[in-house]
């Protein structure tokens, strides 16, 4: 394997740290999971801003409080969570290029809005890939796709090349505060749970709990109290919604099992699912029962606007063309 | 019947319960659905009843994916298609106390000898019902009813790679070390997940259990 070209020398990876891209497809009836960035959203914009193939891999950076060293001149971008960005302590920013010079220390703060970010670097990083994916699934314990440790590299899959300033105009970066909705696809057991339930399930909030990593987020709020039981095992969509015998819902995230017997109401549509992965501990969703087809259109229209829309200039901000 | 679970997932259920002849059909529609080549199919998850079928919603939307996929369907219901042959795949076991620490307890719980156990244990011929829990976890079935023994209360932090549980009527082995709740009853040296090869089991395959020596289980690469 080549190693790929000069790129960052990490000295603090923050709680967690994982190459993730669009995960790994076609190997889940051997029970690998799909992994792969959680947030899209920011994944496709990280890899936007520097040219990138919006599906290279960028490193996932959980919570911030992160560090490395430049070990060639190299531009960056940084993209997700609101935490301070520096570089040599000089205070830089989120969603834009950042150009480091050979030496440079980029510092990551911890996150205060939002949970997830991204840092792509030239052509994507070059890590091992395996069964068409570079995206690492920690508890899956494949030998070379691991989370990363102090003093790993990150290699770029290109070298440096002047691709300008690029930057999101400030409208167009998401604020990971705002109150959040999100569009349940009603599928699997929906017929099996109560009409007392479904409206419980719709009319109140439920916060992301402590107990949310890469496989699932739990939520706590009003507990259903007439779960369906009985189900057999059967293939987990990306974001089911499962319920278990205590009625408290948990979203099922990237890393989650392929198959699971609990049952499930719905599925959160993907576009709203990308935003949920950002939600800390604490901060509350409100479900609504939505339409597949409008939910395919939104999901269409998401990954069109990422695959059409180019930058106007290499010194502008992007156009929809 | 076919029914959109997600915007990229369709879900085809079989059967209301789960039927010995499910696993083999279940392999024969996902043979039929992989010889179309169709690009915008993704993955195909096969479990017990069902099969999830993810594909991209990019290159066609639901009505067209259910319109797509309906024809065999069909064909598969009125057995028109062929049937795939399925693989008896045999597993050596190292079944003793020292590689099985709840052999003893389950014997004593089900009022039989360990030798009983073990002999009931490999006497079946089980079949892989799904895939999952893990990289190469095959869900087996079904365990006769004098051995079939529930879930531990309280799960185990790691079961070793290898360990041979029981689980109510199912069987599986762990391929890596994980937690895990099953009753274990002994050690498989063989590899059940690999980098390079992935899962040694599919969905629809036959298995069977052979009982080995310690000498043989450390000879073929078991680990205690």
């Amino acid at each position: 394997m080549s190693f790929g070209h000069k790129g960052l020398l990490i000295s603090k990876p923050g709680a967690s740290a994982t190459v993730q891209d669009v995960g790994r497809t076609g190997f889940r009836h051997h029970g690998l999971a799909k992994g792969g960035a959680m947030d899209l959203h920011a994944f496709y914009w990280a890899n936007k801003l520097l040219g990138n193939a919006l599906d290279a891999a960028c490193l996932e950076i959980l919570l911030g409080g992160f560090e490395a060293r430049a070990e060639t001149d190299i531009t960056i971008a940084v993209t997700g969570a609101c935490a301070d960005v520096a570089v040599n302590g000089q205070a830089s920013d989120l969603w834009q290029t950042i150009e480091l010079k050979a030496g440079d220390t980029l510092n990551i703060g911890h996150a205060k809005s939002g949970r997830i970010l991204y840092l792509a670097l030239p052509g994507g990083i070059k890590s091992p890939e395996w069964f068409a994916s570079q995206s690492v699934v920690p508890r899956e314990k494949i030998k070379g796709l691991e989370p990363l440790k102090v003093g790993g590299h990150l290699a770029a899959a290109r070298p440096q090349q002047n691709i300008g300033r690029r930057w999101l105009p400030l409208a167009d970066r998401p604020d990971y505060s705002r109150d959040l909705r999100l569009t349940l696809i009603p599928g699997y057991q929906h017929h099996q749970f109560s009409k007392q339930d479904l409206l419980r399930l719709t009319t109140h909030d439920y916060q992301v709990t402590q107990q949310s990593d890469r496989m699932g987020y739990r939520l706590q709020g009003p507990a259903l109290q007439d779960v369906p039981s009985g189900i057999i095992s059967e293939g987990i969509a990306d974001g089911a919604l499962q319920v278990p015998g205590d009625g408290q819902p948990i979203a099922l995230m990237n890393d989650c099992q392929t198959i699971g017997g609990y049952p499930k109401p719905g599925v959160i549509a993907a576009v709203g699912r990308y935003r949920l992965s950002q939600r800390l501990p604490g901060q509350s969703i409100r479900f609504e029962f939505g339409d597949l087809a409008d939910a395919q259109n939104e999901l269409r229209l998401f990954n069109r606007f990422f695959a059409k829309s180019q930058w106007r200039s290499e010194k502008e901000c992007w156009t929809w063309e | 019947m076919i029914r959109p679970v997600s915007e990229n997932a369709l879900l085809v259920t079989l059967a209301d319960e789960i039927r010995q002849e499910l696993p083999a059909q279940l392999r024969s529609l996902c043979e039929q659905l992989e010889a179309q080549k169709w690009p915008w199919l993704e993955d195909l998850i096969p479990s017990y009843t069902t099969l999830l079928i993810i594909y991209d919603p990019d290159q066609l939307d639901f009505r067209q994916a259910i319109a797509a996929i309906r024809p065999i369907l069909a064909a598969e219901g009125s057995g028109s298609a062929n049937k795939p042959e399925s693989r008896t795949i045999e597993l050596p076991v190292y079944y003793s106390p020292e590689s099985g620490p709840d052999l003893e307890a389950l014997a004593a719980a089900c009022s039989l000898s360990v030798p009983d156990v073990i002999e009931m244990h490999t006497a079946q011929t089980y079949q892989v019902f799904a895939m999952g829990f893990a990289p190469g976890f095959g869900f087996l079935a079904e365990v006769d009813p004098a051995i079939a023994h529930p879930r531990k209360t309280t799960p185990r932090k790691s079961v070793p790679a290898g360990s041979v549980g029981i689980a109510n009527r199912q069987t599986a082995v762990y391929p890596v070390s994980s937690p895990g709740g099953w009753q274990l009853i002994g050690r498989c040296p063989t590899r059940l997940f690999d980098r390079d090869s992935l899962s040694l089991l599919a969905t629809g395959d036959q298995v069977r259990f052979r009982s080995i020596s310690r000498e043989d289980y450390l000879a073929q690469g078991g680990e205690l």
